[in-house]
């Protein structure tokens, strides 16, 4: 599979990028060299492997449970009374670009 | 006394015996910061007034005679894509320049709990991405071993901060070597844990299933000592997992004598530099004079790791990184049109070009028609990667291997060569994608006087035994 120009402009607009010109033509030639490395992957029948997605189902858990009492430990003591500490307002606005005491602000969103 | 030059047990002993004080210690610190760290770049942000309060703080319960929390007064830096409150955050990124966190990470929470002095933020990759350090957006890295050379990534101030005696002991995060790797070039001791054994509460996240927080020391006991205070289940990290810590520093002079050693001969292959090789085969004729047994394994989808790492560790981060859109924190583009505008402008001018590469790298990865091809592909190869290790582990305790194919290269050497960078990770990545714990230490140094590193896996929550046999190495050096 080789990547074009036209599948770099479309990634990117999925990944919310935008790119120079220069900046597309590099992301063509470094993504078809990464790409060329990673094909050697079809050289393995993984037909009958189970996919892994993560390492924390798999260990250091009680492996005579099954399903969500697997992980009950993991049940955090505050929500459980659907409690939760959360920031202040003016705490989580701090670092805010803009924000108007109450809200996040930006752009207009529907142009008319 | 050479205050900056003591490991964590001489400067807690010197603390408890009053022989300094935990502020003249992190004022002998700061002072040597100022003098030496331009020319290395490790830290980014310097936390005085946290780290000197605290270092009165445990100067107060001395002088009271109190006893003294296994920590008392060691100055410590972290890396700076863990969240300190009130102290400027940045992961290394523009898009994160001006960032002051609300809340502490879980592991310097604990550090400090255990009377640990913050002395800054360390720099880094950004977003923890890359194996140089050549890919901070404020400054790179000087190898103090060499200052033409990288001192690894992503971790690199954390392990360039130990080596150059700018802090006692260090923590970094891990996510397909960024701790083992700059440990191995700097010539210091860094440990990857096992996965979920740290909280990852407050890490910045990369790739949420490979991201692993751990220490850098000066010694083993010191890396030991660290991650004892670190380790263990929080309930701000559901994946951080609920088995006992042990108690890794009583355990470290327990004898390996008998110890099956594994070596697998896919670590010892083509693009191993001859340095390199001989530096780790002499440490493992060491490991069996003190008595191991040396046991060959085959870890036969190695050569498969880096590939499934890119496309795992890319895919994980073009999500976690979505947050980054200059409406909550961080960045804002300027002169904007509308909100789509803003976010792709926020984007293109915060993040770096190996950022980018790996948004879009992990989005192609993700995207409709490539999926299956390539993520699912990817988590069915990692599968059989992990059982790879869980086969050997049935036959050996640990396995030992370079920590990196050659000893730091020079400063701009790989920038232009992505792929070539991504390499540097191919003795590291396996153990990130199987979640076992690795060690790098030292083991002597190539012609050129550049320190070689050796790692020490060990199974899932054994530690101790990686530690043990790290000990038992350096013991015998």
């Amino acid at each position: 599979m080789k990547v074009t120009e036209k599948d770099v402009a479309y990634v990117a607009d999925l990944a919310n990028l935008e790119l120079s010109a220069d900046e597309r033509t590099r992301m063509v030639r470094d993504l078809n060299s990464i790409l060329g490395h990673v094909d050697s992957l079809s050289e393995l029948d993984t037909k009958d492997v189970q996919p892994m997605a993560q390492i924390s189902d798999r260990y250091g858990v009680d492996e005579s449970k099954k399903g969500s009492e697997r992980f009950a430990y993991a049940s955090r003591d505050d929500v459980k009374e659907g409690l939760r500490t959360s920031f202040p307002t003016d705490v989580a606005l701090a670092n805010a670009p803009d924000a108007d005491g109450t809200f996040f602000k930006v752009p207009k969103v529907i142009e008319r | 006394m050479d205050l900056t030059g003591l490991t964590i047990d001489s400067a807690r002993s010197a603390v408890a015996e009053r022989k300094t004080t935990a502020t003249a210690l992190a004022e002998a610190f700061y002072a040597k910061i100022e003098a030496d760290d331009p020319k290395i770049g490790a830290y980014l942000i310097l936390s005085k007034e946290r780290g000197l309060a605290k270092a009165s703080e445990i100067d107060r319960l001395a002088e009271k005679g109190d006893k003294l929390p296994p920590l008392a007064g060691m100055p410590v830096g972290i890396k700076d894509v863990l969240v300190t409150k009130g102290i400027r955050t940045t992961a290394g990124s523009k898009i994160l320049g001006n960032y002051v966190p609300p809340y502490d990470c879980t592991a310097v929470t604990r550090l400090e709990a255990a009377g640990a002095v913050v002395l800054g933020k360390l720099n880094c990759d950004e977003f923890a991405m890359g194996s140089s350090n050549e890919n901070s957006a404020f400054k790179p890295v000087h190898n103090p071993r060499d200052l033409s050379r990288v001192p690894g990534g992503s971790s690199g101030g954390s392990a360039a901060a130990v080596a150059a005696d700018i802090a006692v002991a260090t923590l970094g995060s891990d996510t397909g070597g960024s701790i083992r790797q700059p440990a191995s070039f700097c010539g210091v001791v860094g440990l990857k844990p096992t996965y979920g054994r740290v909280s990852r509460y407050g890490l910045i996240a990369f790739a949420s299933s490979l991201d692993h927080i751990g220490p850098f020391g000066k010694t083993v006991k010191d890396a030991a000592i660290m991650l004892r205070t670190i380790a263990g289940r929080d309930p701000m990290d559901s994946t951080s997992a609920d088995v006992p810590v042990p108690n890794y520093v009583s355990e470290l002079d327990k004898p390996v004598k008998g110890m099956k050693i594994g070596v697998a001969k896919e670590y010892f292959g083509e693009g191993l530099d001859a340095e390199v090789r001989n530096g780790v085969e002499a440490a493992i004729q060491r490991l069996a004079k003190r008595g191991c047994e040396i046991v060959e394994v085959s870890l036969p989808h190695t050569k498969y790791a880096i590939p499934a790492y890119y496309l795992v560790a890319t895919a994980e981060a073009s999500s976690n990184l979505a947050r980054f859109d200059g409406v909550r924190y961080g960045f804002r583009a300027k002169d904007v049109r509308s909100l789509s505008d803003m976010y792709r402008r926020t984007r293109d001018q915060g993040f770096g070009a190996e950022v980018k590469r790996r948004i879009m790298l992990g989005t192609y990865a993700l995207s409709a028609g490539y999926y299956d091809a390539y993520y699912l592909k990817a988590q069915r190869v990692r599968t059989l990667l992990t059982r790879d290790f869980e086969d050997a582990f049935k036959r050996v305790d640990v396995i030992v291997a370079p920590t990196s194919p050659t000893a730091a290269f020079k400063l701009g050497e790989k920038v232009d060569d992505p792929l070539a960078m991504y390499l540097a990770d191919i003795y590291t990545v396996t153990a990130n994608l199987a979640g076992i714990p690795g060690i790098s230490i030292p083991v002597g140094v190539t012609k050129e006087k550049l320190p070689i590193g050796m790692q020490i896996f060990g199974k899932h929550f054994a530690e101790s035994t990686i530690l043990r046999v790290a000990n038992a190495y350096e013991k015998a050096a």
